[in-house]
């Protein structure tokens, strides 16, 4: 079996018990959490300090708003041949107060879904090459 | 700081022209500065908007056009902002007067667009949020419009005949617009059989990717006053390019997660708000003075948000204040009268400026049958992606 590899480093993690989480910046300072982290410093212009800690973000939310895309992006996309639709979730964290996008997990009937609803965390396959399988988080009905 | 004068605009027709942005720009600076009855070695500044997808000369579009009109020596700015780009030339041009540093300005803006979605850049840049939101999530402009689109249809109850609505109006307004690429009415059955691209959003809701070009000539309140077409002068009441205060809590292209409320206190407005908050309040000017209004249609369903961002009703109202009728030709505030991005395609470094050369041909009264009748003051707006505002209102 190929291994798993996430398909952008530092973005997420999935546990050995199948759990997925988001892996944010969280300022020490003014609490303020950042996904993704990016820098190394605080980006609060009231705050500014210098550090942030790696910080798990809340792995369920409230769905903000959703769509689906029927037409095979552009590169970098690695679009499989024949494309494939795929949903798209903005989801609000509510400790974090802050709203997350991630595609909706294979499946999802988009035409069922209502803002409001809760969602949770889950990594499926992307694309894969002959080295590798590429994993990335998505967001399914709880 | 004086108002600066618009002397001239000229426009390039939006299209699908496969040729060089250089010539477009050369052909709408040419008709503003035929407009304006002046000459290239008038001018003593030139803005230009840069574009991404035409190689260096489109990261040096000042100089690329500078020499394209012929070497004089002139100084010039190359401003990128992304669809925001045109008003930064704008107020890059306006500075230079206002500083007096030169009496007359001119800005072009000039693109040569690929076909279909934008993506990003070439090659691989994990750090680049555009290419993160392409190559992880498959996030393209249309996502995000469609993501809006169906907020609005969640939170205020918004359907896909009012997005239709949208589409229908600014499709009449255009076939007055001899610039526009598109000039076909369409009807609601029409709009039914486009192809649904991203949920709620149909093909004919989402603006197309054009190549065309526009072009202001500016000139300091002084000069303008030592001119006989004093008739046909329009003023630039405001520009404002605001960036988003922290924390942004609206999700913005191209970011995938917006900023995080905890641990600082929310902005008064909305970043979309207050783009529009910030040029109100240099005009001196309030939302019930607009005669008019040019708004970056960019799908129908963002049409409803700026009208909200823009003050012409309440959040959630948009809608209502549509089926109303005054945002028509015709009604209380007519909006897009150009006939907007359903009619033209997005031409990005032009587009800011082509919106300006519709406030200063509505305002002198010379729109023909698209003419919103005793126009006095028009604002007109967009938004660029990684946070830049573009708002200009223009008095007569
Ligand atoms: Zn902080």
């Amino acid at each position: 079996m190929k291994p798993r590899r996430p398909v952008v480093e530092g973005y997420f993690e999935e546990r050995a018990d199948g759990s997925v989480v988001l892996v944010g910046g969280r300022c020490d300072a003014c609490g303020a959490y950042f996904f993704p982290k990016r820098f190394s410093f605080c980006r609060n212009p009231g705050c500014g300090a210098p550090g942030l800690a790696d910080v798990e973000l809340s792995t369920r939310g409230v769905l903000w708003s959703f769509t689906d895309n029927r037409y095979a992006p552009p590169p970098p996309y690695p679009a499989a041949e024949p494309f494939e639709p795929y949903g798209v979730g903005a989801v609000t964290l509510e400790a974090e107060q802050m709203v997350v996008l991630g595609q909706l997990a294979r499946g999802t009937d988009v035409s069922a879904l209502r803002a409001g609803q809760l969602m949770e965390l889950c990594a499926e396959d992307l694309y894969e090459t002959d080295d590798a399988v590429f994993r990335v988080w998505k967001w399914r009905t709880a | 700081m004086s108002e600066v004068v618009v002397l001239g605009a000229g426009m390039h027709p939006w299209g699908k022209w496969g040729r060089n942005f250089v010539e477009y720009g050369v052909v709408a600076a040419r008709a503003a500065l035929a407009d304006a009855g002046l000459g290239w070695d008038d001018v003593g500044f030139l803005a230009a908007g840069n574009t991404m997808r035409n190689g260096y000369p489109g990261y040096v579009s000042g100089s690329t056009f500078a020499q394209a009109l012929g070497w004089r020596g002139t100084r010039v700015s190359s401003s990128f902002a992304a669809c925001a780009s045109g008003a930064v030339a704008i107020d890059s041009a306006r500075a230079q007067i206002q500083a007096g540093r030169c009496d007359v300005a001119l800005v072009v803006g000039a693109d040569t667009a690929p076909k279909g979605f934008f993506g990003p850049l070439p090659g691989v840049r994990p750090e680049d949020p555009d290419w993160i939101r392409f190559h992880v999530l498959g996030a393209t402009n249309p996502t995000y419009f469609a993501l809006y689109a169906r907020r609005r249809m969640e939170a205020y109850g918004a359907t896909a005949d009012d997005f239709a609505a949208v589409k229908i109006k600014n499709s009449r307004h255009g076939l007055e617009n001899p610039n526009a690429r598109y000039r076909k009415a369409f009807t609601a059955a029409e709009i039914a059989e486009s192809p649904v691209v991203a949920d709620p959003l149909r093909l004919v809701d989402i603006c197309a990717t054009s190549d065309g070009a526009a072009a202001l000539v500016l000139a300091s309140a002084e000069y303008a006053a030592r001119r006989a077409d004093r008739d046909r002068h329009v003023r630039i009441a405001a520009i404002s390019t605001v960036t988003p205060r922290y924390p942004n809590t609206y999700l913005d292209m191209p970011d995938i997660a917006t900023d995080s409320a905890v641990g600082a206190a929310s902005p008064e407005r909305s970043f979309r708000d207050s783009i529009a908050h910030a040029a109100y309040e240099e005009a001196g000017l309030g939302p019930d003075d607009l005669s008019l209004a040019e708004v970056y249609d960019l799908s129908t369903a963002l049409e409803l948000d700026w009208y909200e961002n823009i003050g012409l009703c309440a959040e959630g109202e948009a809608e209502a204040l549509l089926r109303s009728g005054a945002t028509a030709l015709g009604g209380r505030v007519p909006v897009n009268p150009s006939g907007g991005l359903a009619c033209f395609g997005e031409a990005i470094p032009a587009q800011a400026i082509a919106q300006v050369v519709e406030l200063t041909t509505q305002l002198r009264g010379e729109a023909g049958g698209r003419q919103v009748t005793g126009a006095r003051v028009g604002l007109s707006i967009n938004q660029g992606l990684f946070g830049h505002g573009s708002c200009v209102i223009a008095t007569r």
